[in-house]
């Protein structure tokens, strides 16, 4: 009946005890104030059911912060374990808690935070820029956000019931295999990533093809705004690239569940495989997160150096070419694996061939600058602390790719530095300019410039202050995910600095959380003045009231050129037609939601061999497809009458303003 | 304050002060490689304060030409030199790469010794098939000898490195990776795992001792007299699992065991 569940699973160490208990509290705080203030209804109406992209993404969005607080918590977790465990004393938490930590601390960072942002601009900014008002599959991509969430979910049920994988992020076999990994840990993170995976590919299909499809008469491919530019070929990635996740998953999950020889150490079974594959999605998978940053500076520096964006061609074929080149470079993974030369030599040479279209995007922000006229705002502040950091791991990235310097630095903290480098100063720098940048555009206001600032510098000299170390560390022979290390190694004034940085990037953390609240707090003062263009922008999200309606425009655009709105404002091109039409959007639908939390259900039944639960689950999720298959009104209409309505509406708000 | 730090550790900063001449054309490379990107680097940095500065919104002086937005030369430029710089790099890469390869002997006058390598859960098993000698979590031989190490494992996988004589290799379950290193200096270096191979992973280091001929001599007469020895039989109790392993030495009473290791996974699973 239980399968394997039994009172074990619910005992854990007192770090571990105290999250749950708090994990608890606040989802007993949160249905306690839903109830209170009778928002059931609000919530259901217009979130959990919603097929709105807005809506997806600010969702999207929501999840992804909320575990990047447990992401952060992980990394504070090691970093004071490593400040601590050396020589005699051996640190807070156990070797088997402190691998658990790291393992999910990877995890989370990358699928449930990193995905998750991207995911969210995504769909926020996406059918804005290209003036359509939905995406191509509302449906498809309501369910794909419900399955990212779900295996968000799975993560924080691992933290409560039972343990998580001790195998590192990417769960190299034979560790992960049934041999050497018997527990539970191993099949949580195949589940939550098998389902997060699937609701991957799905976002990607919607927005290939949205992008593709549903672009606004005039828009051709070169006229795209950048950003598309780069989420289509992100997309294209995670097309290509998530199917070998999920194949690989199968494969791991067959050789634990029915003892089958795919990746074990004996038995005919070929580890080495299983490395190859996830890092054959593993790699694309990085420039999935980054591509779309590349994007957001790309909207960020025009918009605040007053130009347009130099070089526009050529930031479309580096673009292109990453895209491209992505797919030959998974090797750089494991030189130390002992291929031959030749094979080593072309994978690391691949891998430098990247620094160049990676190298003309810097030029070309850079030029954009040129006789512009530059504000220093907080987006562009995120701007040089990204190019600062992107070119130090870029410099660091052409080392590593080079086989004899990566057979020394390989698995060492100075790679840890490196991807780092990568991630924060690369993709979640990026993403906070991004959210800086539109946040106006679906709240209203602006966020707190002071507080900006404040959160920006404690990033910036926590991030410096947390990773340049490691370099160091690399330097000295310290390897990654150590619990403990001897005294002579000499390392340890370097760990307590590394730990002060990342309080101190905590500190930026909280001043961010706090300029949310207090920008709330104080909107009638950061009021958007303009009513819809703060920035004084240059794409068509711009020219939209902020927060824009249900149906985006009421009149579809029509593009004659780059930069659309900022050609209107220039008076070089027409300001559009005044002639409302009905508007076609989807209906909500629950179905996403229920086939999301089935999933949950379903990942926690195959966890715990509960295959009866699995089985009804399963069959939970065919009926909810066919139900949605053989669904016949999916639209609703909104009438001349209604557009008219809510366009006097904005307006009437902006001219009280 | 950062050039004393590393002046007064250097002799904890392995990789910039290598003792092996592997260690060393390694650190050579990575140091050319350096070089060269700082090259690109310093002007990207400069430029990028100098842009934004000069083009500040408030600086009524600076030209604003809000049009600008191509310029075939400055393309070519900036395509063009990354482009040359990376064939630069490259070609080194394919060569030193070449010259680097881990299995790929090194020349010397003297005649190399070989190691064979075992990782083990949570412990590194050293055998010596020329001296049918073995030893746990320490390694010794003399300096100025190129040594061939022959790696496997009986365990996850994991990664060789000993940082101050050069890189690190995988040592994995079934397969069989070479190694040749050779420390020009006598001492004492640390060697780890650098492969996450589960719950005593941390505890896998070990010392690597590089000696003077006599001194290794000495150790290895002191070895054949240990009285512990490693067969069949005492192999399978030292490979269960153990955490933070003391040093050990054996006599090796079965000199084919590295190949037993690598042979145990071959055939088809004993236990279904």
């Amino acid at each position: 009946m239980f399968g394997r569940l039994t009172l074990e699973a619910f005992q854990h160490e007192a770090s571990q005890g105290s999250a749950v208990i708090m994990m608890l509290f606040s989802g007993i705080a949160i249905i306690a104030l839903l109830s209170y203030f009778k928002r059931w209804k609000w919530l259901w109406n217009e979130w959990l059911t919603t097929v709105d992209p807005k809506r997806i993404g600010m969702m999207y969005i929501f999840v992804a912060l909320l575990m990047f607080l447990k992401g952060f918590a992980d990394a504070l977790m090691m970093r004071l374990q490593q400040a601590l465990s050396v020589g005699e004393s051996h640190g807070f938490l156990s070797s088997g808690h402190f691998q658990e930590v790291f393992s999910a601390h990877g995890t989370t960072m990358i699928f449930f935070v990193a995905m998750g942002l991207i995911f969210g601009l995504m769909n926020l900014i996406i059918p804005l820029q290209i003036g359509a008002r939905d995406v191509a599959f509302p449906f498809v991509n309501a369910l794909g956000f419900w399955l990212f969430a779900s295996g968000a979910l799975l993560t924080l049920v691992s933290l409560a019931i039972g343990r998580f994988s001790t195998a590192g992020w990417l769960a190299y076999p034979p560790l992960s295999g049934i041999e050497y990994s018997p527990g539970e840990g191993v099949d949580y993170w195949i589940w939550m990533l098998q389902i997060a995976g699937v609701g991957s590919t799905l976002s990607g299909i919607n927005f290939l093809v949205t992008i593709l499809k549903m672009r606004c008469p005039g828009m051709t491919l070169m006229k795209m705004p950048i950003f598309v530019w780069s989420a289509l070929c992100s997309m294209v990635l995670v097309i290509f690239a998530f199917p070998i996740l999920t194949a690989t998953l199968v494969m791991l999950t067959l050789d634990r569940y029915l003892g089958m020889h795919f990746f074990t150490a004996g038995g005919g079974g070929n580890p080495m495989m299983y490395i190859n594959l996830i890092w054959a999605w593993g790699h694309p998978e990085v420039y999935i997160l980054i591509l779309p940053i590349f994007g957001i500076f790309s909207e960020v520096v025009p918009t605040f150096s007053e130009k347009r964006l130099f070089g526009y061609v050529s930031m479309v074929w580096a673009l292109v070419l990453i895209t491209f080149l992505s797919f030959i470079v998974w090797l750089h993974h494991f030189f130390t694996m002992g291929a031959s030369p030749k094979v080593n030599a072309f994978f690391g040479f691949m891998t430098m061939l990247i620094a160049i279209p990676t190298g003309v995007k810097i030029f070309n922000w850079l030029f954009t600058k040129f006789r512009g006229r530059v504000h220093f705002s907080s987006p562009m502040l995120w701007f040089f602390a990204f190019v600062l950091n992107f070119s130090i791991g870029g410099m660091t990235g052409v080392l590593l790719s080079s086989p004899p310097v990566d057979f020394q630095l390989h698995n060492s903290l100075f790679l840890i530095a490196h991807f780092h480098g990568m991630v924060i100063g690369g993709v979640l720098f990026g993403f906070f300019a991004g959210f800086t940048y539109w946040f106006p555009k679906f709240s209203g206001f602006v966020l707190d410039e002071k507080l900006n600032r404040y959160a920006f510098w404690c990033w910036l000299s926590g991030f410096l202050l947390a990773f340049m170390p490691l370099y160091m560390l690399g330097f000295m022979g310290a390897t990654r995910r150590l619990d403990h290390y001897e005294a002579a190694t000499g390392w340890h004034p370097l760990f307590i600095a590394v730990g002060i940085g990342a309080l101190i990037m905590l500190c930026g953390g909280a001043i961010q959380c706090f300029g949310l609240f207090w920008s709330f707090k104080n909107r009638q003062m950061h009021w958007d003045q303009t009513g819809g263009d703060p920035w004084n922008g240059r794409t068509l999200e711009w020219s939209v009231p902020s927060p824009p309606p249900i149906y985006n425009f009421a009149i579809i655009p029509t593009v004659d050129q780059l930069d659309p709105f900022w050609a209107i404002k220039q008076g070089e091109a027409p300001p559009p037609q005044q002639d409302y039409e009905e508007i076609h959007l989807p209906k909500n639908t629950p179905i996403g939601l229920f086939i999301g939390m089935l999933s949950l259900l379903f990942g926690f039944a195959m966890v715990w061999h509960l295959m009866w639960l699995a089985l009804a689950s399963l069959i939970a999720i065919i009926a909810c497809l066919v139900i949605r298959l053989s669904a016949k009104d999916e639209h609703q209409i909104i009438s001349i009458a209604q557009v008219k309505e809510m366009e006097m509406a904005c307006s009437r708000r902006n001219q009280v303003l | 304050m950062q050039p004393l730090t590393i002046i007064q550790f250097r002799h904890s900063i392995s990789i910039l002060f290598p003792k092996g001449i592997i260690a060393l054309k390694e650190l050579n490379l990575l140091l050319i490689i350096q070089v060269l990107m700082l090259l690109v680097i310093v002007p990207v940095y400069i430029l990028t304060f100098a842009f934004s500065w000069r083009y500040r919104a408030d600086n009524a002086k600076a030209k604003y030409d809000p049009d600008l937005v191509d310029n075939r030369l400055a393309e070519y430029i900036w395509w063009g030199i990354p482009l040359i710089m990376t064939l630069i790099i490259g070609f080194l890469t394919w060569v030193k790469t070449d010259e680097l390869d881990p299995f790929k002997p090194i020349q010397s006058n003297k005649k190399e010794m070989k190691i064979q390598v075992v990782a083990l859960q949570w412990k590194w098993l050293f055998l010596y098939p020329e001296e049918n000698i073995a030893s746990l979590n320490f390694l010794q031989f003399p300096k100025e000898t190129p040594i061939h190490f022959e790696i496997t494992a009986d365990a996850p996988m994991n990664s060789f490195w000993i940082p101050e004589l050069g890189g690190q290799i995988y040592a994995m379950p079934k397969m069989k990776t070479e190694l040749y290193l050779m420390s020009d200096h006598a001492g004492d270096f640390r060697g780890a795992s650098a492969n996450l191979s589960g719950e005593g992973f941390a505890g896998m280091h070990f010392i690597t001792r590089a000696s003077s001929e006599e001194e290794y001599r000495q150790w290895v007469e002191s070895a054949k007299e240990s009285s512990a020895s490693l067969g069949l039989e005492e192999y399978n109790l030292l490979a269960a699992p153990s955490k933070n392993n003391l040093v050990q030495v054996f006599q090796l009473t079965e000199e084919a065991l590295f190949s037993h290791v690598l042979n145990k996974y071959m055939s088809p699973k004993r236990n279904g």
